[in-house]
């Protein structure tokens, strides 16, 4: 299968979770869509390294997985502790870094 | 020993004399800080003896001697030393110098005894002198103008001494301002000679300036008008005289030493000293001559109005260093140096005595108040005639030999040089005059009551210490004038003093008797043997004349200040009366003041007001400084409302920059 097929889904993928980080207030919400995001460019380097036939696209890719692992476990670490301090889960109201 | 070591010796104790009153000022009892001041110039004075004799010992052609200490910066084009030139020219002016300075250091013992600023002044007087031996001794025009502002500073500090009277402290500014032009003239003036002959060292300039400039050439006349600027704010010549009658707000031995016998007469060393340099430009030369000449009448005419006492002496300093400046830029090296020796000693003498009858006056300095002191004081009065007719210029005393001389070469030049030579006659003439209004006023007619009282014993004391300028009370501490005051008949230091001055009034003109003896004449003659001008004179030509006329003059000039003020006391009123222009004009010393104050001071106060009011706010205030602030405040401004906090935002312009960047590379390739 030509390799534009998997870039087209990847890509796809990656435009609805950027849209869901942009558009989407939830915390969670915006790490599940970041997910998404980390998996389309997954596929990519995947498809990549089926083209070339090679296993250091997959290396890649189980790397990014544990990264993101990490990252989930550190995001939702955070908005539970949001919670726990009744503060608001919603972004635009956390925005105490303002210039 | 050489000439030059003592030459070195000479400068050395002043300078231990400064810094040992200077530092140990708080444990000195007594009298001992005076003493140890006037042991340190009478030691400067005993090593300049020696170091006439020594020089004396060398072979004529081999009288000028150089040595140098060591080098500031010695490259190509520059070479600047700490040297000495002791030549018979500067020989003769430290034995003036220190001699001089010796004798009212004695003064001052006595004088300022009461002062709260006792050692102060002795290490300030101690400074001064050492500053004006170095002015002297120099051997090249860095040390020259190094000695020069020394100078400056001293006779600043000294006028200032009592800082806590504003006449005084204001005094001490205009002289030091004044002074400082005449720095910049004399800087600019060594720049302009040096820029072609390449050396500092006067030696060597002299040598070069024959090969180096063309006669009158365009340059050497440049530099030696500005040397001359230097000769005349330091010397009081118009229109840079203001600074020194105003001087006399410092003590009395102050205007005495500084502005009387050595500090005023640099101007008239500078000349002879670059003599060289002035006979290749001798259009420099003449402008020196013609303001000399213009000085010597305009200040005689306004001695003749003035009431203060020290005023009164001081404008006649000026007229007699306008016949010194007039004689040595015509040429009469030896006659204005000679001068200058006697009338050290009368002016010293005359402003010794007038501080002893402003003693007696309890700080009292205007005429008006004074009378008939004659029979109070009769060794102050003594001095003041002895050194009144040294002044006018009555034979035998020493002011008759030395004017005359230089009124005598004077006209020997010829030509509009006549001018000159009947403008100095005039001038000898009102100087008798004013000199014994001085002298009638204060001594002769009715007694006041400070001199009645003191003919009994009892000296004068003001009830409350006053400023005699402004009559604004003081009290009697530190920065004031202390509260006791001597006068010259009660402590022997001042009649010592006072009593050597006056035989040197007496007698020091007869060193040089025209057709008699001619020591200075052959003294001085190695310092000026590349001279054109110089030569020892034993014409007839005008000498007969000269001495007739110049001994009638002093004469008359007595007779009709005995007439005005003594015989017919109303007429002096009367001729006020029927001349009040003239007199208005005297009394406001010819509007000098006034016109320096439109032409420069206002000007530059204008200027100043501009620059702080109008171009610091809009330029510097507005445009610079508010600019600067205006441009960074709104750049921050700009970027502060990028960092709005949004997570979705930032978000936002990350996507769309990658994006950009994205399809900017897609574009590419």
């Amino acid at each position: 299968m030509n390799i534009g097929w998997y870039l087209a889904v990847s890509a796809l993928v990656f435009c609805i979770g950027a849209a869901g980080v942009l558009t989407r207030r939830n915390p969670v919400v915006i790490l599940l869509c970041l997910e998404l995001m980390l998996n389309a460019g997954n596929l990519a380097l995947i498809g990549f390294a089926r083209m070339w036939g090679n296993s250091q696209g997959q290396v890649f890719a189980m790397i990014v997985m544990v990264v993101a692992a990490c990252e989930v476990t550190i995001g939702l670490g955070l908005i539970v502790a949001i919670y726990r301090r009744r503060l608001p889960i919603d972004v635009d109201e956390l925005r105490e870094l303002q210039g | 020993m050489t000439a030059t070591t003592f030459g070195w010796l000479v400068l050395l104790f002043p300078l231990a004399g400064t810094v040992v009153l200077g530092l140990g000022w708080r444990s000195l009892p007594g009298r001992s800080a005076g003493w140890i001041g006037t042991a340190a110039i009478a030691a400067s004075f005993a090593c300049a003896v020696v170091c006439l004799a020594a020089l004396q010992s060398h072979h004529p052609g081999a009288r000028q001697l150089t040595s140098t200490l060591w080098d500031y910066a010695v490259t190509v084009g520059v070479d600047a030393r700490l040297s000495i030139l002791v030549d018979p020219l500067a020989v003769m002016m430290i034995l003036v110098v220190s001699g001089i300075s010796a004798l009212i250091h004695l003064y001052s013992v006595s004088y300022l005894w009461s002062d709260r600023g006792y050692a102060r002044f002795f290490s300030y007087l101690n400074f001064f002198v050492f500053s004006m031996l170095l002015l002297v001794l120099a051997g090249n025009f860095l040390v020259l103008i190094i000695g020069w502002a020394f100078v400056g500073a001293a006779s600043y500090l000294l006028i200032s001494f009592w800082y806590r009277r504003t006449t005084a402290t204001r005094a001490g500014i205009k002289a030091f301002v004044i002074n400082v032009v005449g720095d910049v003239g004399l800087v600019l003036g060594t720049y302009f000679i040096l820029k072609h002959t390449g050396t500092l060292d006067f030696v060597k300039t002299f040598n070069a300036v024959p090969h180096v400039f063309a006669r009158d050439d365009g340059d050497l006349v440049a530099g030696c008008v500005l040397l001359l600027v230097g000769a005349f704010a330091k010397s009081a010549q118009i229109p840079l005289h203001t600074w020194l009658p105003d001087a006399m707000e410092g003590p009395t031995p102050v205007s005495a030493l500084i502005h009387a016998a050595t500090m005023v007469t640099a101007g008239v060393y500078l000349i002879a000293r670059l003599h060289p340099l002035f006979e290749r430009a001798p259009a420099a030369a003449d402008v020196g001559a013609v303001i000399g000449c213009l000085t010597l009448v305009v200040a005689a005419t306004i001695a003749l109005a003035q009431t203060d006492v020290k005023r009164v002496i001081a404008y006649s300093t000026m007229s007699q260093i306008g016949y010194m400046i007039m004689g040595v830029s015509v040429g009469a090296y030896a006659a204005g140096l000679f001068h200058l020796m006697t009338h050290a000693f009368f002016k010293a003498l005359l402003f010794m005595a007038a501080g002893s009858l402003i003693g007696a006056m309890a700080g009292e300095q205007s005429l008006n108040r004074m009378g008939g002191f004659r029979r109070a004081m009769p060794f102050t009065y003594a001095a003041f005639v002895v050194g009144g007719l040294a002044l006018s210029g009555v034979p035998p005393f020493s002011g008759f030999f030395s004017k005359d001389e230089i009124l005598l070469v004077t006209g020997e030049r010829g030509g509009w040089h006549w001018i000159l030579y009947v403008a100095g006659y005039a001038g000898a003439l009102l100087t008798a005059v004013y000199t014994f209004r001085l002298i009638f006023r204060a001594f002769h007619g009715e007694p006041v009551k400070e001199a009645t009282e003191l003919e009994h014993g009892h000296l004068a004391h003001a009830d409350h210490p006053f400023n005699p300028a402004t009559g604004e009370e003081e009290d009697t501490d530190v920065g004031f004038p202390g509260p006791e005051h001597h006068i010259a008949e009660r402590d022997p230091p001042m009649r010592l003093a006072m009593g050597v001055l006056a035989v040197g009034a007496l007698v020091a003109g007869l060193v040089q008797i025209p057709k008699v003896d001619f020591v200075i004449d052959h003294f001085l003659h190695p310092s000026f043997a590349d001279s054109a001008l110089y030569e020892v004179r034993t014409k007839n030509g005008l000498l007969a004349v000269g001495l007739i006329v110049g001994t009638a003059l002093g004469l008359a000039g007595v007779a009709i200040a005995y007439r005005i003020w003594v015989t017919r006391p109303g007429t002096a009123a009367a001729i006020q009366a029927r001349l009040t222009f003239v007199h208005r004009l005297l009394v406001n010393k010819w509007y000098f003041d006034e016109l320096l104050d439109l032409l420069f001071v206002r000007p530059g106060a204008w200027m100043g007001r501009f620059a702080q009011q109008t171009f610091e706010r809009v330029v510097v205030n507005e445009a610079l400084v508010g600019g600067t602030t205006g441009l960074v405040r709104a750049g921050s401004a700009a970027v502060r409302a990028a960092q709005s906090g949004f997570v979705r935002y930032y978000a936002g312009v990350l996507v769309i920059g990658i994006a950009a960047v994205s399809l900017y590379f897609l574009l590419q390739s």
